[in-house]
């Protein structure tokens, strides 16, 4: 259902997440992202560009994690979001409280590694 | 034309009812992003069926069936047996609490609403019947 792949490159961590969350794989993408934040990672890039399908219980991990991010001053991007999936975040206003990049080279410059 | 699906209440079956609802729709010339947000909203209420109300029993059961109305919209029915939840009178929570409280549930049935025109909630003798509605333009 879902593979979630974490790549360590210069200072980026970038998690590549493969499938589909939903209610009963949510818990990876949350324990991985619990995981990179706990592990004190500056700089984290999620790559969805072989996401298939988010549901409520994934953009609820997204959410929880929003206050850690900011208290932590950890640059989080999304990017690689397919039309269908970016409209699931438009639909509750999620693309203004977490930064979204169209392409994976635009969310890397926008972490300052290009 | 009609569609009908009866799976067991496992979240593993959530797949299984998004695949139907998405081959039942793609038959009916609507766009990806259309089909997507309403099999998203069937996905929503299955899967708060079969977390809260069935506790993941695969020994119980959920049916969604699709009605499709030619020029006017989808119907959308889940039918399970059980206690019941009626989705409109759950008090929708506020987006900034829940990013405050650090909260990972709550937005599904938030999401439900957005996508569909019309929720009712029906209960006769032990059936409980979510009735979904979509206004569009389909063939």
């Amino acid at each position: 259902m879902i593979d979630i792949k974490t790549i360590k490159e210069a200072e980026v961590l970038t998690m590549n997440v493969v499938g589909d969350v939903d209610a009963s794989s949510s818990i990876e993408l949350d324990t991985a992202l619990q995981a990179a934040i706990e592990s004190k990672e500056e700089k984290i890039l999620v790559d969805c560009t072989n996401l298939n399908y988010i549901s409520s219980a994934g953009l609820g991990v997204f959410m929880s994690y929003i206050q850690d991010i900011k208290a932590n001053d950890i640059k989080m991007v999304i990017c690689g979001l397919n039309e269908k999936v970016f409209n699931v975040f438009e639909i509750l206003g999620l693309h203004q409280l977490l930064t979204i990049k169209t392409t994976k080279e635009e969310a890397k410059s926008h972490l300052g590694e290009v | 034309m009609k569609y009908k699906r009866k799976v067991p209440c496992t979240k593993e079956q959530l797949k299984e009812i998004r695949g139907f609802v998405n081959s039942s729709l793609g038959q009916h010339g609507l766009s990806d992003v259309d089909i997507s947000a309403m099999v998203l909203a069937i996905d929503e209420v299955c899967a708060n069926l079969i977390i809260h109300s069935h506790h993941c029993n695969p020994k119980e059961f959920i049916e969604v069936i699709i009605n499709i109305v030619p020029h006017e919209g989808v119907e959308f029915m889940i039918v399970d047996e059980g206690v019941g939840f009626d989705i409109n009178q759950y008090d929708e929570p506020n987006i900034d609490d829940l990013i405050r409280t650090k909260r990972k549930g709550g937005i599904g049935l938030i999401l439900v609403k957005k996508i569909m025109d019309d929720i009712d909630f029906i209960k006769k003798n032990s059936k409980n019947t979510c009735r979904l509605y979509k206004k569009i333009d389909i063939s």
